[in-house]
């Protein structure tokens, strides 16, 4: 009702005093500047992104010319591309599974009265902060034959396990799917933990007293009660792994052959290296797309889901 | 659940163990880093004999010294100019009830699911047009955009929780709108500020694909540029590649460490919405 008045005083701003101009809200260009930014770098370039999708421009030669869907029924036909698009969808899964799986044991236990749980909240979330390039270089070498890990496995007595982690192309992909977890579970548990300690104390003390078990307090009182936690870490994990690039780049290149290339690594690869900026953009307009229907398919998902819980 | 029992106890254990596999990386990388190149050993035996000379190796080729001078500079600048224009535009895009103010949060919003690999493209086309290639202002142009979407979003949020009173009060005692924003509205939005600068501080700090498109060739790097040109250059000296991955964290998580309590807050608290 208040915003019906409002409104109305807006509406007659010439004729109402300044005092009751202003209650109409802050001008329209405190927004200007934002905007600007905004348009020239992300919505300006982006619509045009999506005209050279269907063209055959290298990225330099200014004359090029309109083919129409031709770069995207010649990705049906690109055995690599219809690959990139399968790795990155698997490890956009795999990494919101391990990682939100991880993350929340990891806030269950900082979140309860062990006597190291500071210690363990600054040690497991400054992964984070640092550059996840640098820490794929770090992995590169840890997973390499004469790495740690393998040298790790000798120690305790597993030599028959070690291998060239990078170099198989059937583990090469799960391995990046690690560094991953490894970097970011610390930021899952930290978003779990804020939503852990929004749930007042009473509410497990009264059912502790009735004497409910521990997985059915978990299932019954805290899963529903964290659910806008599970809602921000799903939607920032899934979309996070669909746009991968860091870890791959610097971890396998997108090789052993091209055994975890994903849309991202592709799209830099076309347009730097073999000049296919079209193509390329059209690798990134699926990527959009792909994105626009799981963040749609989620929110859908996960708002019936909250609205249950709440 | 106050008590110390032995249940506890298991759990402390099973957690310390955790905490140890993932340090166990930070292990390895410092260890490697004070080791001699000569010394062939397993990586996780610790070094007998420390040299700090991959460190000073390290420096000197890697011209980290002013990839660090950039970066710095890149991520202040881009972080500012962010916040600015962001809360300006929360501001009006929360209180106002005009139809445009709902369609531009929209518009921008929409930024937050494009991938930046769509804009990027085209835009280093508009770069070149520019002669700004290989400078880092056009990295501080970029993020002063790209970032927009998100913070406008965290600003917007906590806007819209807060009453409006005192800025209806300030408006009625003749404040103009730019000062009402600057002495009433920008105060009570400082926590949501200092979530917004750390999470944007390390989006620009640790972004790599766009310096690499932009800036890659030329002598102005950014941090995370430079290490990958070293690596690239000197692709099995890894005892030198870890001294310059240990110097390119050390800024970091000095920081991390001196604001580590309000970091992880913000973290959760800037996600809860």
């Amino acid at each position: 009702m208040t915003a019906d008045l409002r409104v109305r005083q807006f509406g007659r701003a010439d004729a109402a005093p300044r005092a009751y101009r202003r209650r109409g809200g802050p001008p329209w260009w405190f927004a200007l500047p934002a905007l600007l930014f905004f348009a020239f770098v992300v919505l300006v370039p982006s619509v045009r992104g999506v005209y050279y999708a269907f063209t055959d421009w290298d990225g330099l030669d200014p004359e090029f010319d309109f083919i129409g869907l031709r770069n995207f029924t010649d990705m049906l036909d690109d055995a690599t591309a219809s690959q990139a698009i399968w790795h990155t969808l698997l490890i956009a899964v795999a990494i919101t599974v391990i990682q939100n799986g991880i993350g929340l044991l990891l806030a269950l236990g900082v979140n309860s009265a062990i006597k190291s749980r500071n210690i363990l909240r600054v040690l497991l979330f400054a992964p984070v902060v640092v550059t996840p390039i640098v820490t794929a270089y770090l992995w590169r070498n840890l997973l390499g034959p004469d790495g740690a890990v393998n040298s790790l496995l000798a120690v305790v007595g597993l030599e028959s396990w070690q291998q060239d982690w990078l170099g198989d192309p059937d583990l090469a992909l799960w391995m990046v799917v690690l560094v991953v977890v490894w970097q970011f579970a610390g930021y899952s548990m930290v978003i779990f933990l804020a939503g852990l300690q929004s749930i007042p104390r009473e509410i497990y003390e009264a059912a502790a007293i009735d004497g409910t078990g521990a997985v059915r307090r978990f299932w019954s009182i805290v899963r529903p009660l964290l659910a806008p936690a599970i809602t921000i870490n799903l939607m920032l994990s899934i979309i996070g792994g669909i746009k991968l690039f860091d870890q791959v780049y610097a971890l396998t290149g997108g090789g052993p052959g091209h055994a975890t290339d994903t849309i991202s690594t592709l799209i830099y690869k076309d347009a730097f290296t073999l000049g296919e900026f079209g193509y390329s953009i059209a690798l990134a307009v699926v990527l959009t797309i792909i994105i626009a229907i799981v963040s749609a398919g989620q929110y859908a998902a996960l708002s019936r889901n909250e609205r249950a819980a709440s | 659940m106050n008590r110390y029992t032995a249940r506890t106890f298991a759990l402390e254990m099973l957690m310390v163990a955790v905490g140890i596999v993932f340090a166990f990386p930070v292990y390895v990388l410092v260890n490697l880093a004070i080791r001699s190149p000569s010394d062939t050993s397993s990586p996780i035996r610790p070094t007998t004999s420390p040299t700090f000379a991959n460190f000073t190796g390290a420096w000197r080729e890697a011209g980290l010294g002013g990839a660090l001078v950039n970066s710095v500079l890149v991520t202040a600048v881009s972080v500012l100019i962010v916040l600015a224009v962001s809360a300006l535009a929360a501001y009006t895009l929360a209180r106002s009830t005009a139809r445009w103010s709902r369609g531009t949060f929209l518009l921008i919003m929409l930024g937050l699911i494009l991938p930046f690999q769509l804009a990027a493209l085209p835009l280093y086309q508009t770069v070149r047009d520019l002669g700004l290639l290989g400078s880092v202002w056009s990295l501080v142009l970029f993020y002063s955009g790209l970032q927009v979407p998100f913070t406008t979003f965290l600003y917007v949020g906590f806007l819209r929780a807060l009453p409006r009173d005192f800025e209806d009060a300030a408006a009625i005692d003749g404040c103009s709108p730019l000062a009402t924003f600057r002495y009433v509205v920008l105060p009570m939005l400082k926590p949501v500020t200092v979530t917004a600068l750390v999470l944007n501080a390390v989006a620009v700090w640790n972004d790599f694909f766009t310096p690499l498109l932009y800036l890659s060739g030329s002598d102005q790097q950014t941090v995370p540029v430079a290490v990958a040109g070293f690596v690239g250059q000197f692709v099995s000296d890894w005892n030198l590649i870890f001294a310059a991955l240990r110097i390119s964290i050390v800024p970091v998580l000095v920081v991390y460490l001196a604001l580590q309590r309000s970091i992880i807050n913000g973290f959760a608290g800037g996600l809860k919405g």
